[in-house]
């Protein structure tokens, strides 16, 4: 049974690794057309996008975009798991709900109504109306972390420190803070790569402010072109990276705290 | 009594209809050992909230040293308290725990530094200072989350259950811990606990709860040989009650009708009242006496050097008998067997029904 549940995540693993894998082979191939054999090794294709001003900006663009989504969503998302976690009122499991909407719907619908939104006021195709649309969909993925830390909280924790003369501010610096920060790390990171990869919502707000997704689509659009594997496999690589620190950040703590 | 240390005037404590506290009067002196016990839910921990001002009070008022408490926030009170799971901070070490006080009241890290570790010392714990918490055991935790109250050197210290986790060889060491340093201190400890054992081993006097009310107050003593209430009685250990009327009286002694005989008991009360005869496990004896009843043994518990023998009278009463492990061979407490119970007339308390 063991070996055949082996085999079938090697299957899985393979069948989402093995484009990925294929381009990044491609990226160092001399050819133009992706064929094999290959011919021979290159850095031309790198050296190609380095040079290309384009990809530069769209690079920036991508670069500013997470970052500020990380931030802006990871706050968002502390202040809903802190709000679910000390406070309870009426109607608490419809803000919930409505909370962890964004991911449950159709990119490319929410893509169509956030574009139809930025026009109508005025916001579309600016790097803000990128940020504001990533920090939608991945504010919910920071909630979702935050929440699980905060969920293993000794209750008398934060009461402890007002009993100990913290006002609330400063129990929140002093103690809520402090024991999160292995999920909020793990939030920036998570948050950012989400948005560092996203194509649709980007493609449709983003106008003329490219990121590198929409960069490597309007390549791949008119010409067969390996620098699109070289740029993919950058993306690729900050990305996975991002997940692996976040991913790591969880593990660690929640290995820690089950000892 | 002076001027108390703190004082409870009709505190009322409601949580939208439940009542966790109704009408508390209780006034604890300076340098007292006062343990609130009684069963989870008797509203215990809810006062001990209220003195920390974790919880208000709906009505009534709270004084620490004559302060009128009920509007203090929690952090601008000086009541640490020992929580029952300690909650110690899991990210700090066990000297940055102690300091946490201390660093919340603006003092300088190395003055925070001394302090801490003079509390740690201490509380002989110094060498694990520098230690995590989480790996510390049980017994030293306990003392990390004792030297973090007590660094700031309170007047009042308040401890909710705080020896629950712990094994039972460790309780007793850290009952002595306590003790020693409340005498040391001579500061205030309000401790509350559910278990009876630690608040008659430390307590200078024990207030009893039930559903929110006070049901007595006084020392280990009084509220074991003279308790107010059949829930008291009941409530501290090994009590033989007998429910009954009173049918006659004296100068300071009536009898009493109860469905297994009419007995004398000190006291005063009317012909005619409601009112139970309290005798203690401990004080009634095996053979023919004053007072005697029939009874079948039923079973036996052995707690060490003392054996409960349950016995079961005529009319279905439970009865209780505390005896020496050592003299139980001679006095056939086997189970099944039919004996006769006695006690003094002045060993049983008279306890008149509330009404």
């Amino acid at each position: 049974m063991t070996l055949f549940l082996r085999t079938w995540l090697c299957l899985v693993a393979g069948f989402i690794f093995l484009p990925i894998f294929v381009s990044m082979l491609f990226s160092f191939n001399e050819a133009r057309f992706p064929t094999l054999p290959l011919t021979g090794f290159t850095t031309g294709w790198y050296e190609a996008i380095f040079s290309d001003p384009d990809f530069w900006r769209s690079a920036k663009n991508s670069l500013i975009v997470s970052t500020t989504t990380a931030v802006i969503a990871t706050f968002l998302g502390f202040c809903t798991a802190y709000t679910d976690y000390r406070y309870s009122f009426r109607g608490k499991s419809l803000f919930l709900a409505i909370i962890l909407l964004p991911p449950t719907i159709p990119l490319i619908i929410i893509a169509l109504a956030m574009l139809a939104w930025f026009s109508r006021v005025g916001m579309s195709g600016q790097v803000v109306s990128i940020i504001a649309a990533h920090t939608v969909l991945t504010a919910p993925f920071a909630m979702a972390i935050i929440r699980l830390r905060l969920s293993q909280i000794d209750e008398s924790l934060e009461a402890a420190a007002w009993n100990l003369g913290a006002s609330e501010w400063r129990a929140m610096r002093e103690v809520i803070l402090p024991f999160c920060k292995p999920a909020i790390l793990s939030s920036l990171f998570l948050t950012a790569a989400v948005s560092f990869d996203e194509f649709t919502v980007s493609w449709f707000v983003s106008g003329l402010n490219k990121t590198l997704p929409v960069h490597v689509l309007e390549i791949v659009q008119g010409t067969i072109d390996p620098q699109v594997n070289a740029i993919g496999t950058l993306v690729f690589g900050v990305s996975i990276t991002l997940v692996v620190i976040s991913q790591a950040l969880i593990f660690f703590r929640l290995q820690k705290a089950s000892t | 009594m002076t001027e108390p240390l703190v004082s409870l005037d009709k505190v009322e404590k409601r949580f939208d209809d439940f009542v966790a506290v109704r009408e508390a009067n209780l006034e604890i002196g300076a340098g007292e050992f006062i343990a609130i016990m009684g069963p989870s839910g008797c509203g215990k921990t809810t006062t001990l909230r209220m003195l920390a001002g974790l919880d208000a009070p709906t009505s009534g008022e709270i004084r620490i040293a004559g302060k009128l408490m009920n509007e203090v926030a929690a952090h601008e009170r000086d009541t640490p308290m020992v929580w029952q799971s300690l909650a110690l901070f899991p990210f700090l070490n066990a000297r940055e725990n102690v300091e946490f006080g201390l660093k919340m009241r603006g003092i300088d890290s190395d003055e925070r530094e001394k302090r801490a570790m003079n509390w740690l010392d201490r509380m002989e714990i110094a060498e694990f200072a520098e230690r995590n918490v989480e790996t510390l055991s049980g017994g030293q935790r306990q003392r990390v989350a004792l030297a973090r109250a007590l660094v700031t050197e309170p007047k009042l210290l308040l401890l909710d259950e705080p020896l629950s986790a712990l094994d039972a060889h460790l309780v007793i060491r850290m009952q002595g811990v306590l003790t020693k340093l409340q005498k040391e201190l001579g500061i205030t400890f309000v401790y509350v606990t559910h278990s009876q054992s630690e608040a008659f081993a430390m307590a200078d006097r024990v207030v009893i709860m039930s559903k929110g009310e006070i049901a007595q107050v006084g020392t280990p003593r009084e509220v074991y040989r003279a308790p107010r209430t059949r829930f008291v009685a009941e409530f501290v250990g090994r009590n033989n009650i007998l429910p009954g009327s009173v049918t006659s009286s004296d100068a300071d002694q009536v009898t009493v009708e109860t469905g297994l005989g009419t007995f004398s008991v000190p006291g005063v009360a009317t012909i005619g009242t409601k009112a139970s005869i309290v005798v203690a496990g401990d004080m009634m004896q095996v053979g023919r006496g004053e007072n005697s009843v029939d009874a079948t043994v039923i079973s036996e518990e052995f707690v060490g050097s003392i054996v409960t023998a349950f016995l079961e009278a005529a009319d279905g009463t439970e009865l209780k008998v505390q005896v020496q492990e050592r003299a139980l061979a001679d006095l056939d407490l086997q189970p099944g067997s039919k004996v006769t119970l006695h006690w003094a007339t002045q060993d049983g308390h008279l306890l008149l029904e509330e009404t």
